[in-house]
């Protein structure tokens, strides 16, 4: 028989463990990724994953009360703000001229068409040689 | 037993969080663009959120739960202040583009 409160340490474990495989694959494709926007889906997505996990550890060790609700809190707040800077991050490349990989277009609408043709989006970065 | 062995796993994600700061601190200064250095001092900030929240775990104190949350805060706005620069080349403007 297993003591509740093994069974709550065994959880936090967990949490912290997956928190922390999702992080390093975050900042592994930050660094291997060829471009701006695929650094950026690398970033945003699985790091906010990582970091959601680490405070729903929070949230196990800490009860549905104070500091536990805090956690709940910042897991609502991250989700919300990481996906709002990562779009604006990607619209400031696009509007800086950083060029994309291959194929990519930037997706635009019938209303947004004029906006996105009078920047150059093939302006010459210093791109690093893709791996 | 498994509150040992929790303290261990906390102190070994710490380890392995603040080396991965280290590595995204390489795109920081390698980054070709202006945008890449953006995107990792992000992840930077992420990881330092989840710092707080392992020391949090670590101590048994909550406090730094909020010291998290203000540090989210102050990481979505620095990021969309200088996504905002890069893009306009001010940080407040009126509108009339």
């Amino acid at each position: 028989m297993v003591e509740p409160v093994a069974i709550r340490h065994l959880t936090v474990i967990a949490l912290v463990s997956i928190g922390c495989f999702f992080l390093a694959v975050g900042t592994i494709g930050l660094l291997r990724f060829p471009n701006v926007y695929n650094r950026m889906h690398a970033t945003s997505k699985p790091t906010t994953l990582g970091t959601a996990t680490i405070f729903l550890a929070g949230f196990v060790r800490f009860g549905p009360g104070g500091a536990g609700l805090t956690s709940l809190v910042g897991i609502v707040f991250l989700f919300l703000t990481v996906p709002t800077g990562a779009h604006m991050i990607a619209r400031a490349a696009q509007k800086v001229g950083v060029p994309f990989l291959g194929s990519v277009t930037w997706p635009t609408t019938d209303r947004s068409e004029a906006d996105a043709d009078d920047t150059s989006p093939g302006r010459e970065g210093d791109s690093e040689t893709s791996p | 037993m498994s509150e040992q062995l929790a303290a261990t796993v906390i102190d070994g994600a710490l380890i392995l969080i603040s080396g991965l700061c280290l590595l995204c601190g390489y795109r920081v200064i390698r980054g070709p663009t202006v945008p890449d250095r953006v995107v990792g001092l992000d992840a930077i900030a992420t990881n330092v959120i989840a710092i707080a929240v392992l020391f949090a775990l670590k101590t048994g104190r909550g406090l730094f739960v909020t010291a998290s949350i203000v540090l989210a805060i102050i990481g979505f706005l620095s990021t969309v202040t200088v996504a905002k620069y890069v893009t306009e080349g001010d940080i407040i403007t009126r509108g009339e583009r």
